[in-house]
């Protein structure tokens, strides 16, 4: 390849009738025109590698941009008053008071982890982590939502081995605190697995660091890891694509991940900002040099001149395209002032990172690049990264819905006695989606750092942020593409309040939502009328809430031939807490405890897991949403933790009050005895309902007997429902629901906690 | 009473050393790889994490930094060294304790709060614990398998060189179940699991009293303190 002649902008004027291979790099001939068209001219072979892999639906959004809007539009003025940097930016920054900010976003990496899933998860890791670097914060904790193929299929314990070593390599070494996330199977996941990744870094308000070049005569410096063949071409076509069957292999354009490289890089980042070295930064991901000169450079001032020879190369024969197109792991671009380069270049090299100087800022309104004294690329960089196609691609409402939605489990007939009762709870608490995921946290190292205030199995995360105070935050992920299939408005509204009621449970107050939107392809209008509804519903859920989307991903053309996945749209909740020292874990620990159910319960089994796990069925409709009701139980057990009055909350959610009891005497190994019949004759529901019904905005807590008067008098006075239902019971070792069954915690440990390893393999120590 | 933390390239746990040695009521002194100084400090701790990515062997390359010459000359000298996981390994790289580490015999990496047994507590870490203290601390690695050939073994049980001894699971198929090792002076103590990961309420492993409560790592620290006071 040393002998590659690069194709010089001359060279493109004087010669427009080239052939070019743009079908292959992902762009449809409408677009190769319109390049054209911007250009006055056909592209050189650099520019249409940077507008191929800029407009690939990964980088421009292209099909989803005209409903992201609404994120945007549906805002008041009580979801932006945290909020020092929304959508737009590498990652949304919400203020959480005494200084402190933090930034937090989910990115999916689902395409690359089917076909290497190791390298695909650890990647994954790797570049959310480094675009919560790039605003400025130290990374703190990181979580991750996984979507996998049926349990029991012969392919999935490859996927799921690879994924969770691939997350457990990279960030354990990165010494970030895995702290929570969901894992699922389902047959519709089988040959497209979702690996999305979420991370959360900290910053005071000073520190904050945009993605911008301005200061004409500034330096841009490319710096860590040098930049090698691996991943090009990866985001136009490992996103943008899907897996058709017997197509060619597509392993060498999945990046390989060194997380050695990347925690230099952080603590490198950290002293060059602290350093004030920095004007401007960027991280390097999909697109690699072409994303990060362009967006640095349209953010900025316009204008930036390049000499690509300068990029330090792992692999001496790669030619000008390769090399804009690389995605190579671990690399950042920064802008900085002249002066600053000696300071700049201290820094990386007390830390052994390689830098080298491309260019510098031009308010010329071009980014030119150079390469072997010749320009190769000679575009308006706005072009490139911002003013990409924008497709309002047509929907139609899914032919099969209505006949899904009238398939309602009502048909099935209710269990009366205890036995069956019992023997449907164990089912429920052993079904793939509902059994302890300890195979998987297990790898995983959440003491690093020494904040982490709450962790796997509690239904939030919680990170110490400031040790003085103990200011934290506590964060959640939630997705149920079952309910979504059902339907999707609703479905991404469920997301959304499951996920705010869990962070509400830990104690915390929610703040933010970052959201990782996984759908099939934008092409089948019953995929694109999907995702529209989902958003819409998305947005309209965070209006009514009063807690505005930040930032997020989306990912399309998730399916397998032409089956699309389940909806998932996987909403992560940000909250904040005064001081971690009042968290609340998911399950009691004292003797004696009363344990009230906060809410109220219908009968909504359509999407449940009752449904799945034992009757094999996904038809009806989801549960309803009540935004008023969700945000004063989010209230209450605000105040109620605040005050110390409530001892733990289990949020309900999948499996219902039943699953939520067997949560809260897993969780320490304290038994408990409960009682359904008042559930029964309030809510007017049956007493399958009254177990397995999944009825939002609800709540189980312990309240101490001491403060049992307290407890009450806050539920009446914020008008939340409230029964006692129970009492914690240490010595008997076993749940008992009154006058239907009882099962000893061994047992019941044993049911939960046996799925995964009958699969994949013992959990170490039993 | 002054104690170093070294920052290898790839530390990890070298902040929650830093703050253990804090809560122990010590001077915690950060320490870098590649200087050849060590800030006069009284003890050292090196911490958990991927050094060099552990590359070419886990510690194997942070054994030869600049820093860790002094490290062995001070060691030699009698200066409390200790030795956390990736620290541990860096130890056992460096000739300071015995034998080697080699990855799980599971094959993966794992992450668990872990019951020890005090074995031996006639060194600067150990000597605020109970001989036989039965204590919890996390444990987390996937290249924790102690392995010595036959007469090093028989050597460091014979010699009663064995500090921690997994109870009740053996979480990396270590030989005789060792988790922790001294030299024969008594000075320099490694082990695979994270005492600094348990010594402050509500940041360690869940106890049959609270969440989160245990502090077992702590006496470890604060073990050093006096020590080095007595000295």
């Amino acid at each position: 390849m040393t002998d590659h002649i690069p194709d010089t902008v001359e060279n493109a004027a004087a010669t427009p009738d080239k052939d070019q291979p743009y079908h292959l790099l992902g762009l449809k001939p409408d677009e190769y025109q319109q390049i054209g068209d911007i250009l006055g001219r056909r592209p050189t072979s650099g520019e249409l590698a940077m507008y191929s892999v800029m407009w690939s639906e990964h980088c421009s959004y292209k099909s989803s941009k005209v409903h992201l809007r609404q994120f945007g539009q549906k805002v008041s003025p009580e979801m932006t008053k945290h909020l020092m940097v929304g959508m737009g930016e590498n990652a949304g920054v919400v203020d959480i008071g005494e200084g402190w900010a933090v930034t937090f976003k989910i990115e999916s990496h689902n395409h690359p982890s089917y076909i290497e899933p190791f390298q695909g998860a650890a990647t994954g890791v790797g570049g959310i982590v480094r675009d919560i670097i790039s605003m400025g914060a130290r990374p703190v904790a990181v979580m991750d939502a996984l979507r996998f193929g049926a349990i029991d299929h012969p392919d999935t314990s490859r996927v799921v081995n690879g994924v969770v070593s691939g997350i457990s390599f990279y960030g354990n070494c990165l010494g970030l605190p895995n702290i929570g996330g969901e894992t699922w199977f389902d047959s519709v996941y089988q040959a497209n697995p979702l690996v999305n990744a979420l991370a959360v870094g900290a910053l005071r308000h000073e520190d904050l660091h945009l993605a911008n070049a301005k200061g004409v005569g500034n330096l841009v410096v490319l710096f860590g890891a040098r930049t090698g063949g691996d991943g090009i071409g990866g985001a136009s076509i490992l996103a943008s694509d899907t897996f058709a069957e017997g197509g060619p292999t597509k392993r060498p354009a999945v990046q390989v991940g060194d997380p050695f490289a990347e925690k230099v890089l952080i603590e490198c980042c950290l002293e060059l900002f602290a350093g004030g070295c920095v004007e401007g930064i960027q991280d390097l991901g999909a697109a690699g040099i072409s994303c990060a000169t362009s967006e640095l450079a349209s953010n900025g001032d316009g204008g930036m001149h390049i000499t690509l020879d300068n990029v330090l190369l792992r692999d001496p024969t790669l030619t000008a395209e390769e090399i804009l197109m690389s995605e190579s792991q671990e690399r950042m671009m920064a802008v900085i002032r002249p002066d600053k380069l000696d300071a700049f270049l201290a820094v990386t090299t007390k830390w052994d990172v390689e830098a080298s100087v491309l260019g510098e800022v031009t308010d010329s309104g071009r980014l030119v690049i150079e390469w072997k004294g010749k320009t190769i690329v000679d575009v308006d960089p706005r072009t490139v990264a911002i003013d990409g196609p924008v497709y309002n691609r047509p929907m139609a409402y899914p032919a099969w819905l209505d006949a899904l939605q009238a398939d309602s489990p009502a048909k099935f007939a209710r269990a009366t006695d205890g036995a069956e009762l019992k023997s449907q709870f164990l089912t429920v608490l052993g079904s793939p989606n509902e059994a302890d995921t300890d195979w998987i946290t297990n790898q995983y190292d959440y003491y690093v750092m020494g904040n982490t205030a709450l962790h796997t199995p509690d239904g939030a995360g919680m990170i110490r942020i400031d040790e003085e105070s103990g200011l934290g935050v506590a964060l959640a992920t939630d997705a149920n593409g079952r309910y979504c299939q059902l339907d999707p408005y609703v479905g991404a509204q469920l997301a959304l309040v499951e996920s705010y009621r869990n962070v509400a449970s830990s104690g915390a107050t929610p703040l933010a939502v970052s959201d990782c939107l996984n759908f099939g392809s934008p092409e089948n209008p019953e995929v694109m009328w999907q995702f529209a509804r989902a958003v819409e519903g998305l947005a309209d859920g965070c209006m009514e809430l009063g807690i505005p989307v930040t930032g997020g991903n989306v990912s399309f053309y998730n399916q397998t031939g032409d089956v699309p996945i389940h909806p998932t749209p996987v909403v992560a909740v940000l909250g904040s807490i005064d001081n971690v020292a009042r968290r609340l874990p998911s399950g009691w620990q004292d003797e004696g405890e009363n344990l009230y159910l906060l809410g109220v319960t219908g009968d909504e089994l359509g999407g449940s897991a009752w449904a799945g796990a034992v009757h094999d069925h996904l038809g009806g409709v989801p549960p309803h949403v009540d935004f008023t009701a969700e945000k004063e139980l989010a209230g209450l057990l605000g105040a109620a933790a605040h005050e110390g009055i409530v001892t733990c909350a289990v949020d309900l959610g999948t499996g219902g009050f039943i699953r939520a009891v067997a949560d809260g005497v897993l969780r320490f190994g304290v038994g408990a005895r409960v009682w359904i019949d008042e559930i029964v004759s309030r809510d007017g529901v049956d007493t399958t309902a009254a177990l397995f019904s999944e009825t939002q905005a609800r709540a189980l807590v312990s309240v101490a007997r001491e403060d049992d008067v307290k407890f009450r008098g806050l539920c009446d006075g914020r008008n939340v429902p409230v029964l006692r239902v129970g009492v914690t019971d240490r010595r008997s070792g076993e749940l008992e629901v009154q006058g239907l069954f009882s099962i000893e915690l061994e047992q019941l440990r044993s049911v939960h906690r046996g799925t995964l390893p009958a699969q994949f393999g013992p959990v170490v120590g039993g | 009473m002054r104690v170093g933390v070294i920052t290898f390239p790839g530390s990890l746990d070298d902040r929650d050393a830093l703050r253990a040695i804090r809560l122990a009521g010590g001077d915690a002194v950060s320490l870098w790889h590649g200087d050849h100084d060590l800030h006069g400090v009284d003890a050292i701790v090196l911490p958990g994490g991927f050094s060099y990515g552990d590359y070419l062997r886990c510690g194997a390359i942070a054994a030869h930094s600049p820093i860790m010459s002094d490290v062995v000359d001070a060691a030699n000298k009698g200066m409390p060294v200790l030795g956390i996981c990736n620290g541990f390994q860096v130890l056992v790289e460096a000739h300071l304790l015995a034998g080697g580490l080699i990855r799980n015999d599971h094959g993966t990496f794992v992450r668990r709060d872990q019951k020890l047994r005090v074995e031996n507590v006639d060194t600067p870490w150990t000597s605020g614990y109970t001989q036989g203290q039965e204590i919890t601390i996390p444990l987390k690695n996937g290249e924790g398998g102690f392995i010595a050939d036959d007469e090093t073994l028989r050597q460091l049980e014979g010699d009663g060189l064995v500090a921690f001894r997994y109870l009740n699971v053996n979480p990396n198929g270590s030989l005789n179940d060792i988790a922790g090792l001294r030299n024969a002076r008594g000075n320099v103590v490694g082990l695979m699991p994270h005492p600094e990961h348990a010594v402050e309420p509500g940041f360690g492993p869940d106890t049959p009293a609270a969440m989160s409560s245990g502090t077992d790592g702590l006496a470890m620290f604060q073990s050093v303190l006096r020590a080095t006071v007595l000295s």
